[in-house]
């Protein structure tokens, strides 16, 4: 008899992997990279703006604080690893640089925010917003990720 | 390379800031110049108009909150018009309606400067 699990059609994870400068210029491809893989898979408009506005949030905190000026410009780079799962998409966006400490990271405030005139800190405020998870895995100096998990099913709501 | 614009025109004594295409952490210092030029000839009166934009990210809704305090400090203020859902939806997750004014289109947004 054959079982449950060996009928299921099995569907391939596939990964898609790009690594390019750590520079705001690249921003643009790096959406459009992800936009191809996740409007193949079935994500709707809506949703593919959140996964890539979470990908470019990312990216840009990577550009403006993961690397010292006086590291080699050839080693600052971002490598983003986009893997296809029949229920989801799993993005893995990577550094080589300093790392910092998530749980430091506190969610903005807004009205704090307009008294001090500051800016930035917002990335991880709106990838948690735009994403169903948000993963950290940082080891400085050698590879920080961040991983960003949307699944096709959800309404993107948590 | 997406393309991103600045437009800028006047209407009586408020400024009309168009911002078209993509508004991320690579254009978003285009946008700043715009609004530092007019804080510079001292028009604080400034309607930001998102008519033809398609993405923000945090960079550029950073340069708003980089503005304004200047900007109120000195009589005046950014309105803001013309969001499609997808953009407005970005700036409701950061609280903006509750520190900015948002209007439908251009003239409802200079409107709300001649009724203070």
């Amino acid at each position: 008899m054959t079982t449950q699990a060996s009928r299921k059609p099995r569907r391939k994870s596939k990964t898609f992997k790009v690594t390019l400068p750590s520079d705001t210029a690249n921003l643009d491809i790096i959406r459009k990279f992800v936009n191809g893989i996740t409007e193949n898979m079935g994500f709707s408009d809506e949703e593919i703006y959140k996964i890539e506005l979470a990908v470019d949030e990312a990216c840009a905190n990577i550009v403006n604080h993961a690397y010292k000026n006086d590291s080699p410009p050839a080693s600052r780079v971002i490598d983003v690893s986009v893997r296809t799962r029949p229920d989801r998409v799993e993005i893995v966006i990577a550094d080589h640089g300093a790392g910092f400490d998530p749980q430091k990271v506190q969610n903005p405030k807004m009205q704090e925010y307009l008294k001090k005139m500051k800016r930035g800190g917002l990335g991880i405020f709106l990838m948690q917003k735009m994403m169903d998870e948000v993963k950290f895995r940082i080891k400085p100096g050698v590879r920080n990720e961040v991983k960003l998990i949307k699944y096709l099913t959800r309404d993107g709501k948590r | 390379m997406e393309k991103f614009e600045v437009i800028y025109s006047q209407e009586e004594d408020v400024a009309i800031v168009n911002i078209r295409g993509f508004l991320d952490a690579h254009t978003a210092p285009l946008f700043e110049q715009e609004l530092q030029k007019r804080v510079d000839e001292k028009k604080f009166k400034i309607v930001v108009d998102l008519e033809g934009l398609q993405y923000i990210s945090s960079a550029g809704l950073g340069v708003f909150m980089g503005f304004i305090e200047e900007i109120r400090g000195n009589g005046g203020d950014i309105k803001i018009c013309g969001a499609t859902p997808k953009v407005y939806r970005v700036f409701d997750l950061l609280g903006f309606p509750n520190l900015f004014e948002f209007a439908e289109n251009r003239m409802e947004a200079v409107v709300k400067f001649n009724n203070q």
